[in-house]
C-alpha cells in the first residue's frame, strides 16, 4: 500500500495524539513512514514520549502529612 | 474509560447512602481519589497548605451537592472538577495583585508550535529518575508552564484521567484538552532538553545531538 507523504508539521501537530495512541490507522502509517526518514521529527517523537514518561514516574504530589485524617474529619463535623 | 456495570451500581448505592446522611459512605466515595484531588488543586494553586484547604472546602461542597450528582461523569471526575474550581477562586481572591490572567486568549492555541530544537534524548536510564538534579528540573519545568497547560499535563499525565474526563473536570472541550496537552509537552521537552541533551550525562556519550544547525 503507498503511504502518502506528512510534512513535519504535520506530525508536530499529531504527535502527541500519536503517544496516546489516538490517531487512525492511516494517519499511524503515515507518521511512521515519516519516521524513518526524518530523523529531526523521530527526536523531537522520542523526547514528547520520554516527557510523558518522566512526568508520569517523577512528578508526585505528596500529600502533607494528616491530610487525610485531617480531611475525614472535616467531613464528621461539617 | 467505561467502569464494569457492578462498579456503577455500587457508586450509585454508596451515593445514595451518602443521600440518607451517610458520612462514612461519603469518605468511601473521596478517599480512592483525595490524591488527585490534592494534585489537581496543586496544579494550580502550588503550596501545599492553600491545596490542603481548597481541597477540603471542594469535598465540603461535594457534600453539600451530593444530591444534584447525576452520574453523568464518575464521583471522582466530579469531584476533582469542583476542586478546580474551588482552587481557581482562591487564586483569584489570595493574589488578585500578582495574579497572572488565566482567561482565555482567543488566539494562544491557534497557529502551531514549533520545537524549539531537535535534540535527540530518546535514551533515558532508569537511574536517571533517581537523580535529584533531574527531579528538580521536572518541578522547575512543570513551574514554567502557563497554568491552563500545567493543569492538563497533571490530570492527565501524572493523574492519567482520560482525556474525556480532563475536559469534563476542566469545563473544556476534548479539541482544546488534545492541544494543550501537545504543548504542555513540547514546552516540557524544551525545557528539558538542554540537560538531557548534555549535562545529565556529562562524560556518558549515550544522546546524540541531531541538531540541524
Amino acid at each position: 500500500m503507498k503511504v502518502i507523504e506528512i510534512t513535519c508539521l504535520e506530525v508536530w501537530r499529531e504527535v502527541s495524539n500519536y503517544i496516546d495512541g489516538d490517531v487512525d490507522a492511516e494517519l499511524r502509517a503515515r507518521m511512521e513512514a515519516h519516521f524513518k526518514t526524518c530523523a529531526h521529527c523521530k527526536a523531537i517523537y522520542d523526547g514528547t514520549k520520554n516527557v510523558v514518561t518522566l512526568v508520569a514516574d517523577g512528578v508526585e504530589y505528596k500529600m502533607p502529612s494528616g491530610f487525610s485524617e485531617r480531611l475525614y474529619k472535616k467531613i464528621q463535623d461539617e | 474509560m467505561g467502569l464494569p456495570r457492578t462498579d456503577l451500581t455500587t457508586e450509585a448505592q454508596v451515593i445514595a447512602r451518602v443521600c440518607a446522611g451517610d458520612r462514612e459512605a461519603f469518605y468511601a466515595l473521596v478517599q480512592p481519589c483525595e490524591r488527585s484531588i490534592y494534585a489537581a488543586a496543586m496544579s494550580i494553586l502550588n503550596n501545599p497548605a492553600d491545596a490542603e484547604e481548597a481541597a477540603q472546602e471542594a469535598v465540603l461542597k461535594a457534600l453539600a451537592a451530593i444530591s444534584r450528582f447525576r452520574g453523568e461523569a464518575k464521583f471522582s471526575t466530579w469531584v476533582i472538577q469542583i476542586t478546580i474550581n474551588e482552587a481557581r477562586l482562591k487564586l483569584r481572591k489570595d493574589r488578585r495583585h500578582l495574579f497572572e490572567s488565566t482567561d482565555e486568549e482567543k488566539t494562544d492555541e491557534q497557529g502551531d508550535y514549533f520545537p524549539k530544537d531537535y535534540a535527540d534524548w530518546r535514551e533515558i536510564p532508569s537511574e536517571a529518575l533517581q537523580r535529584k538534579e533531574l527531579r528538580e528540573a521536572l518541578k522547575r519545568a512543570l513551574d514554567s508552564l502557563p497554568q491552563k497547560y500545567r493543569e492538563v499535563l497533571i490530570l492527565r499525565d501524572v493523574q492519567h484521567l482520560s482525556i474525556q474526563e480532563t475536559a469534563q473536570a476542566l469545563g473544556i472541550t476534548e479539541g482544546s484538552v488534545k492541544t494543550r496537552l501537545l504543548r504542555a509537552r513540547f514546552q516540557m521537552r524544551d525545557a528539558l532538553a538542554p540537560g538531557i541533551d548534555g549535562s545529565w550525562y556529562a562524560g556518558k556519550q549515550e544522546y546524540e545531538k541531531v541538531r540541524p544547525w
